[in-house]
């Protein structure tokens, strides 16, 4: 299978400090890939630069190379704006912006202008159907969004990226935080997401990672230290210290 | 803990609860005091006709139109300037030597006394670029004096618009023009409209930098162009040169209700802008 | 594609009216500096800048312009309203910081906004009414006099002095207050060996600015000071300050007398930019710190 994203020899600094070192991985299309490792080891650093969002943190130095499509998302030709389209990302606290639901999801959209296709009621629909929350709001898409439920407010922010219909999804631990049946109702929507889009998520704990994705990779320090497929990696980890951390010795 | 030092505190507190209190009464007394007098002056006839007989009689509506039509140029003005030095500040710029010159610019000019202000206005708008005593004139200087007001009041409105909002703009795929405009733009209008009347508050109540700009007619003015005294001018005037006690005391009182009207509107908002949070 | 250059050129327009905006505020600076020196350097040139501002007489008419009375003028009541206003204003600004409950909050903050707003000409008035007969009754002379203009310019620098205090004591993190009580210190030990100290600098850049606006107010001192161009020789004599001298004959001055004004609005305005400058600085080093 094609792989969507290669990441190649990446460095990343903050200023001097060094957050992400030498690192190389390819995401597979279509699949779900969970980035696990203990806080600080430089994941959200990875999904931030996976769309640019790192460019707008000050002070910071990449080297290496990202390719989405086998196309450099640094590259002068393309457009920032254009990648976050394709690569959209959902951050580790809901952020619904201080507006209605309606206008919370079909934000990106607007911002794009296709006005060639459908209407914006049907994107929002098709949206929050997907991101399983469309039952829960259908008859009240003008209340603030700032109104929902943590959970619901989450899987608004999910809606809001997949409005896009973008080719990537990134996941900064969606979850932490959140009850049970958001997390649930998350997780089986990515499972169906899939299909459509590649999925990166950090995982907020090993066990999410282990029920839904295909594919596992482990960072420590900014290091990738092991991936693979799911079973491999949690059954067989080649590396002790991909053991000690999916045994739950520390992180 | 000794005795002494517990009755040094209860000393203290009780000290500077009076100084507090003092002050606070000291405020009620002169704003009480102008209201008293004043207040029975105000009325429609008051309000609506023109000073005669150089205010001696007659009532302050052409002040007040004077009053009202240097405010609104002066914000007019001022408004752009102030409003895109402070997204300039806020969105554009990670310090630097430039970003250092403007703040201390912006801030020189919020210490530079009015009289100055006056001086430069009566030299420049009213006699180099020829605009006469004149609405205008008193307009354009008073705009350059509540710039640092509105910089800051916008500035501090746009920073505290949340980070997060601007990145989920950004992570889906706004430009940085759209950005601003759709997610920072509506949460920092209320902080920024805040300073805004705080201005007004400003021209209402600026007196020296007018005289020397606007002039001291009392004809209602018909255009920009004229000539107008402002109600702390007219105020001014009739108290210096003993023409109508009875009149300074409503102009006063016409003041004071404007400023407290001006506070009471500014604090609302503030108020609901945080009450909205976030 | 053409759309897409569009918006990239929109952005880079929308920074660059933005600066360009910015940029007129330095060029104000700019320009009101020029404009003040340009009209008032030619007199100072003639008349010799030691003679300018140690000169004793001030007699337009006569060619005679020296304004050391009106230095002395501002700088005696300047420091009588300093004297009267920082006390009064730093205890407001502790009692707003640690001492009034939030109900006293709700009315003091309000108020001291009000104090602000009020235009200075109405201050002047309420003084004139007073002040000035208070003191001319109970103290003999005039009244209009160093001492009144004090009170009341030490209540118009209050609302300066309060915010800018009160705001660097509440910004102190909060276990300098927690630590220092912790210690067994009372309370009013606590803010007046800890907090004040830690907040000095906010403080004193406060203290500065409200000096500033002390030196720059002119309606008020117009109206309560007398004006007499003169060396006073006590508290009770009749002044004029530097605005004073400005306010006053602006109105019919012509010529070098004209320029005499300006040049006066020189001197005001070097004083008023090495106060701001020292306030500025003073801010900074703390942000720094």
């Amino acid at each position: 299978m094609a792989n969507k994203i290669s990441i190649n020899k990446l460095n990343f600094y903050y200023g001097e400090k060094l957050a992400i070192e030498n690192l190389n991985l390819k995401i597979p299309a279509n699949e779900i890939m969970s980035i696990i490792g203990p806080a600080n080891s430089g994941i959200t650093t990875l999904l931030r630069t996976m769309n640019r969002l790192c460019d707008l943190t000050p002070d910071v130095k990449i080297e290496g190379d990202v390719l989405l499509d086998g196309q450099s998302i640094f590259s002068e030709h393309s457009s920032v704006t254009e990648l976050r389209r394709r690569v959209g990302i959902v951050f580790d606290v809901p952020t619904p912006l201080p507006m209605s639901i309606f206008d919370n999801v079909s934000y990106g959209p607007r911002l794009a202008r296709k006005r060639n296709k459908k209407p914006l009621s049907e994107i929002v629909e098709k949206a929050l159907t997907e991101a399983a929350l469309w039952d829960e709001v259908k008859d009240r898409l003008k209340i603030p969004a700032m109104s929902l439920s943590g959970g619901q407010q989450q899987r608004l922010c999910l809606a809001r990226v997949l409005a896009l219909e973008p080719e990537v999804v990134l996941l900064d631990r969606p979850c932490s935080g959140l009850d049970p049946i958001s997390t649930a109702k998350i997780e089986e929507s990515l499972v169906e997401l899939k299909k459509k889009f590649t999925i990166i998520i950090s995982p907020h704990n090993t066990q999410q990672a282990a029920r839904i994705s295909d594919r596992v990779a482990f960072m420590l320090m900014g290091k990738l230290i092991e991936e693979g497929a799911n079973i491999e990696v949690f059954s067989t980890p080649k590396d002790q210290r991909t053991n000690d951390y999916i045994r739950g010795r520390f992180g | 803990m000794n005795v002494n030092s517990r009755t040094a505190e209860k000393i203290a507190k009780g000290f500077i609860w009076v100084i507090a209190l003092t002050v606070i009464a000291v405020l009620i007394f002169i704003i009480a005091f102008i209201l008293y007098r004043g207040l029975s002056v105000i009325n429609w006839e008051f309000l609506t006709s023109v000073p005669r007989r150089s205010g001696r009689i007659g009532g302050i509506a052409s002040p007040i139109v004077g009053t009202l039509s240097v405010t609104v140029l002066a914000v007019m003005i001022a408004m752009p300037f102030g409003v895109g030095t402070a997204f300039y500040l806020a969105e554009y710029t990670r310090g630097g030597i430039v970003t250092r010159i403007i703040r201390f610019c912006t801030e020189s000019l919020a210490g530079i006394p009015s009289i100055i202000y006056g001086l430069f206005g009566f030299i420049f708008f009213v006699d180099v670029l020829g605009l006469d005593w004149s609405i205008l004139s008193g307009g354009l200087t008073v705009a350059i004096m509540i710039l640092p007001t509105l910089i800051r009041t916008s500035e501090e409105a746009i920073r505290s618009v949340p980070k997060t909002y601007r990145e989920v703009s950004y992570s889906l795929g706004g430009t940085k023009w759209q950005t601003i405009r759709k997610a920072v733009v509506p949460s920092a209008i209320r902080g920024i409209s805040n300073g805004l009347i705080l201005s007004v508050g400003r021209c209402v109540a600026e007196t020296a930098a007018l005289i020397m700009t606007a002039g001291d007619e009392l004809v209602m003015p018909r255009s920009v162009m004229d000539s107008s005294r402002t109600m702390a001018v007219h105020f001014y005037t009739l108290v210096m040169e003993g023409l109508s006690e009875r009149n300074a005391y409503g102009t006063a009182a016409v003041l004071i209700i404007l400023v407290f009207l001006i506070n009471v509107v500014a604090n609302a908002m503030i108020n609901r802008f945080v009450a909205k949070g976030r | 594609m053409k759309k897409k250059f569009w918006k990239k050129f929109r952005d880079r327009l929308s920074g660059r009216i933005f600066f360009i905006l910015a940029l007129s505020t330095i060029s104000a600076l700019v320009v009101i500096t020029v404009f003040i020196f340009v009209s008032g350097m030619p007199l100072i040139a003639e008349v010799g800048l030691f003679s300018f501002i140690f000169g004793m007489n001030w007699s337009p008419s006569q060619g005679q312009f020296g304004i050391l009375p009106m230095i002395v003028g501002t700088v005696s009541v300047t420091l009588g309203a300093a004297l009267i206003g920082i006390p009064v204003g730093i205890c407001c600004s502790i009692f707003m910081a640690e001492f009034a409950p939030a109900k006293m909050q709700v009315i003091f903050r309000p108020a001291i906004q009000l104090l602000a707003g009020i235009p200075s000409v109405v201050y002047g008035f309420w003084g004139m009414i007073f002040i000035v007969p208070a003191i001319s009754s109970n103290l003999g002379g005039l009244g209009m006099s160093i001492l009144a203009g004090s009170i009341i310019l030490g209540i118009m620098i209050l609302p300066t002095i309060i915010s800018i205090s009160e705001v660097s004591i509440i910004a102190l993190p909060r276990h300098y207050k927690e630590g220092a009580l912790a210690l067994g210190m009372t309370h009013w030990q606590t803010i007046l060996r800890v907090q004040l100290p830690a907040a000095k600098s906010g403080i004193v850049a406060g203290v500065i600015l409200g000096i500033g606006r002390a030196v720059g107010e002119t309606m008020v001192v117009i109206m309560v000071l007398g004006n007499a161009v003169a060396m006073p020789e006590s508290i009770l004599d009749s002044v004029r300050t530097l605005t004073t001298n400005i306010g006053l004959e602006m109105g019919y001055a012509s010529g070098a007398h004209q320029q005499a004004l300006f040049a006066t609005g020189i001197v005001l305005f070097v004083i008023i930019m090495i106060l701001n400058i020292t306030a500025q600085y003073i801010t900074r080093k703390k942000v720094k710190k």
